[in-house]
């Protein structure tokens, strides 16, 4: 019998439930919270890179009209929180005490009674400081004669390095590279990856409530991990974590930068303690680029070794990692570096190396994933990169040889030889339907006519694969919490949903997606789906978004949490309908009798019945909670084309094609996913040609304003064009693998390619990002190529 | 630090207050009148998110002070919305997936209508360079492209005129 289907909602580009208030304004931003009688502050910072603090004075700030207190370093060392844990095992200085360690760094927080005030404090706290020699190139921070940045570290014998980290079988390595130093091929190359900044519009800050009555602190935080937050808020300030409420509310973009605990939200939390008034704190543009977590800064040695006819053997990676002051890097605690092993990429290598060490630099704490699962961008990068440049060496196209070493669809799951394993790939049919979009062939005899006529165009390929979706809980932890992930689901009588969860947007778009999730398993329409998220004190447990978790690790758990709500929904159709629940069938929306299609039950109806006529022997009511811990990452990958045309007379690189082949799995929302992509790619451009911050050798900061670090703008950012493969992942409830990240992993190093295959014919081989057009012409002048 | 006495029409209704000198115009319109819709991004005029429409010109309000706002007509998103039926514009960003995190949003409409009022037929060249002011981290513009000429097209289709006179335009 014919039964209507709601629209169930998977697979569909299903507008977004979020736009309806953004698009009138109505947004909730943490600046956008404004609470009777709440105060402002504003932090002092150091000018200094490296300096000696001999004296605070804050008389003159307090005689300032509207200023009611102004916090210092020792202050908080009175109340024991001058220093804070950071993620990796560090301690971070919530204020500076005696030192200051790079520029802009927090020396005092100011509190006053309006944003203008405050401002008037900071200007008139009078800091003196001794300067100290300045440590900013990582590569001689192991050098005798270099000052020791940190002897606050308890450290037995303390030095500049921060840490040193191996992993894979060196002996294998070494043994395959002394057989292709003999027989085949090793290609090296160095290449730096600069520091940039996620730089998310909307910048850091909060509001922090301590409501002295019931002991009570509300905090509105630009947070992509919430609950991750509030327990380390319990940590480390010794708050009952139940009294506890963060809020993270409508975020303007994260990209990784709303991962750690910055000093702002410290200060702002004691100042509402102290006070018992509600405090604001929000950063100003250079405060965001200048003081919290910057991405990437990897100085990379790379090396392959090969057959002579192009097949790889092994890989070796020594990178230098400049984590600046303190070490305040969002990783796994187990992986110091991050998942940058995964840096075997889509190729089959048997044997491979990594080593980091990471060093400090009077620079800003971080190392923070910039739209990246944990240092996946340096290494898809690397891998990228030294590929074409294995190509160039054997004189082979980058597309054959990249075809010539895939990891072949039917080896997966394939573990590679850095000990991942990867759950679903498809590498070959990626790379083989961007190059019938682009017609590779045409853009090949297109590029040797130029040549002939003295014109550079270049096409470059990238065929990434990410690593995401942390856990599983066993192997990934943050701050010893496992990462797994939550989804709750409660459904009304009259049939509607509401669900929340454990991750967080900031602008991914879970309203609707999730609401996608529990639709189709559940037969309704998303419409009838309502989701939250984002305040502790409702929603489940949950380790945040970043790394591109949040489809892999909440996205199965609400699956999952919709699944046991249908189950339960089963028995109360069987009691409805009284047949046993082997003898009832499921189609979207609805049990029935199987053989009799007619006999059946909405989910509405079972819903309805739960509240109201539910079997003596089941719980009334009909709800859900599901903590997934997932048994594997998931592994999205594609395959990028880039062409370039690069104008002999400046320098400049025109993209003038950009096609993307994207594998996440199975699609939630193609336009959502598609969206993703877009925005994605843009990040990948951005470091690629625009984005870095760098250092004059008294570490004062350069690009910390949007006037000197460039983001994209409508006119740089080419039209992209997006294509897609579907391998779904084996081990997630619906196949999904996520996919926010994957652009800017894969990006960026499909636009080197292609710059540096516009000039492969004259021996370049490498160009450090971002590519600009100084660098360019620079290389066409020393070439004898630049044209008046 | 001198307070002026401030009197400007936003969105059709008429504001005003005593304001120190200092006061940014986007301080004014965010933390006094609580039209928070308009956003703060950069601080240095770089990132649009403040932009709104000052006597028919997009203008953004972090780099304004209130005072200057005297005696002006004033559009924020706030005003795109009328008698419950969106801008096309609203639409627009709806139904291209123009927006992700939805923060630099309500500037790059703002900057798109003034744009809109003197090119109803405009090229994605065009719409490129008069939302180069305005920064998205999330969308990457080209959906932002789509929902600009979405709004165009049906601008034009409704012969709308796209800031009436009553509402703060031209």
């Amino acid at each position: 019998m014919a039964t209507t289907v709601p629209a169930h909602g998977l697979g569909e580009a299903y507008k977004r439930k979020e736009d309806a208030r953004f698009i009138r304004g109505q947004g909730n931003y943490v600046d956008d919270v404004q609470l009777p009688g709440m105060l402002y502050g504003d932090i002092v910072r150091s000018p200094y890179a490296h300096a000696l603090i001999k004296n605070v004075d804050i008389s003159a700030a307090l005689k300032v009209p509207g200023v009611l207190a102004v916090i210092t370093g020792k202050d908080l060392d009175a109340a024991g929180l001058a220093w804070m844990p950071t993620l990796p095992g560090d301690t971070e200085a919530v204020l500076a005490l005696d030192r200051v360690h790079f520029q802009m760094q927090e020396v005092a927080f100011v509190v006053a009674t309006s944003r203008y005030a405050a401002a008037d404090g900071v200007a008139a706290v009078e800091v003196d400081y001794e300067p100290l020699p300045v440590l900013v190139d990582p590569k001689k921070a192991l050098d005798p004669d270099v000052p020791l940045l940190r002897p606050d570290k308890k450290d037995k014998q303390p030095t500049n390095q921060i840490y040193h980290w191996e992993t894979g079988d060196r002996a294998g390595t070494d043994a395959a590279f002394a057989e292709a130093q003999a027989n085949g091929v090793v290609v090296e190359q160095e290449m730096y990856i600069p520091r940039i900044h996620p730089a998310p519009i909307e910048t850091c800050g909060c509001v922090a409530q301590f409501n002295k009555a019931t002991g009570k602190l509300t905090v509105w935080l630009t947070s992509q991990a919430p609950h991750a937050h509030r327990t380390l808020f319990a940590i480390v300030a010794g708050l009952p974590e139940h009294r506890i409420r963060i809020i993270s509310p409508d975020i303007g973009g994260g990209f990784g930068n709303k991962v750690p605990i910055y000093p702002g939200y410290v200060c702002a939390i004691v100042a509402s303690i102290t006070t018992g008034k509600p405090v604001k704190w929000i950063e100003d543009r250079t405060e965001n680029l200048s003081s919290t977590g910057f991405g990437r800064d990897y100085h990379i040695k790379a090396a392959i070794a090969a057959d002579k006819d192009g097949t790889v053997k092994a890989l070796r990676v020594h990178t230098l990692a400049d984590h600046g002051a303190f070490d305040a890097a969002a990783t796994p605690t187990k992986f110091p570096a991050g998942l940058f092993h995964i840096c075997t990429g889509s190729y089959d290598f048997k044997h491979a190396f990594v080593d980091v060490d990471a060093v400090h630099t009077n620079k800003a704490p971080g190392g923070i994933a910039y739209r990246c699962s944990f240092r996946v961008t340096e290494a898809s990068y690397l891998i990228e990169r030294m590929m074409d440049t294995l190509a160039y060496n054997l004189r082979k196209d980058p597309a054959q040889l990249r075809l010539q070493n895939f990891i072949k669809p039917e080896a997966f799951p394939y573990r590679s030889a850095l000990d991942w394993t990867f759950d679903s790939g498809n590498y070959e049919a990626a790379l083989q339907l961007a190059m019938k979009n682009v017609d590779y062939e045409g853009l090949r005899r297109e590029q040797a006519e130029k040549r002939a006529r003295g014109e550079l165009m270049g096409i470059g390929i990238s065929s990434f694969t990410e690593i995401v979706g942390a856990g599983p809980g066993k192997h990934f932890d943050i701050a010893g919490i496992q990462m797994f992930d939550s989804c709750e689901i409660r459904v009304h009588p009259t049939g509607k949903i509401l669900a929340r969860i454990g991750v967080q947007t900031q602008g991914q778009g879970h309203e609707t997606t999730f609401a996608q999730i529990i639709a189709a398993e559940l037969g309704m329409s998303p419409d009838d789906v309502d989701v939250e998220h984002g305040d502790t004190d409702t929603a489940p447990y949950g380790l945040g978004t970043y790394a591109s978790r949040s489809t892999p690790v909440a996205g199965a758990a609400t699956a999952l949490a919709a699944r046991k709500v249908r189950d339960k929904a089963k028995k109360i159709a069987a009691y409805l309908l009284e047949v046993g629940e082997d003898d009832l069938e499921w189609e979207p929306g609805r049990f029935f009798v199987k053989g009799s299609p007619s006999k059946g039950k909405t989910i509405q109806e079972l819903a309805f019945a739960a509240y109201t006529n539910c079997p003596p022997y089941l719980e009334p009511g009909l709800e859900a909670v599901d903590y997934y811990d997932p048994p594997n990452l998931t592994y999205p990958f594609g395959s990028y084309i880039c062409v370039v045309d690069i104008d002999r007379g400046t320098g400049e690189v025109h993209i003038r094609r950009f096609m993307a082949v994207d594998d996440c799995g199975t699609i939630i929302n193609p336009m959502v996913v598609e969206g993703q992509i877009h925005g994605g790619l843009t990040q990948g451009l951005a470091p690629a040609m625009y984005e870095q911050i760098t250092f004059d050798e008294n570490g004062n900061i350069y690009g910390s304003n949007f006037q000197d670090y460039l983001i994209p703008t409508s006119m740089e950012t080419p039209h992209w064009e997006t294509d897609k493969t579907v391998t779904p992942s084996p081990h997630h409830p619906i196949g999904a693998k996520g996919v926010g990240e994957s652009p800017t992993v894969g990006a960026p190093q499909a636009i080197a390619n292609a710059v540096v295959d516009a000039l492969a014919h004259v021996g370049v081989r490498h160009i450090d990002i971002p590519i600009t057009p100084w660098k360019v012409w620079s290389i066409l002048n020393e070439k004898g190529l630049a044209s008046d | 630090m001198s307070t002026h006495h401030l009197r400007a029409t936003i969105n059709g209704t008429v504001y005003e207050g005593d304001v120190e000198a200092r006061l940014l115009l986007v301080h004014w319109i965010r933390d006094v009148l609580r039209l928070t819709g308009t956003h703060i991004g950069c601080d240095t005029t770089s990132c649009g998110a403040c932009t709104i429409i000052v006597d028919g010109k997009a203008t953004k309000s972090c780099t304004m002070f209130a005072v200057q706002a005297d005696g002006r007509e004033i559009m924020t998103v706030e005003g795109l919305e009328q008698d419950g039926k969106l801008h096309p514009l609203q639409e627009g960003f709806h139904e291209e997936h123009a927006l992700q995190c939805g923060y630099c949003t309500p500037g790059m409409m703002m900057t798109s209508l003034a744009f809109l009022q003197h090119n109803l037929n405009p090229s994605e060249q065009e719409i490129r360079v008069a939302i180069s002011g305005n920064l998205c981290r999330c969308t990457g513009y080209v959906n932002i492209v789509k929902a600009v000429r979405y709004a165009a097209q049906k601008m034009q289709a409704t012969e709308q005129v796209p800031v009436s006179a009553g509402q703060g335009g031209e």
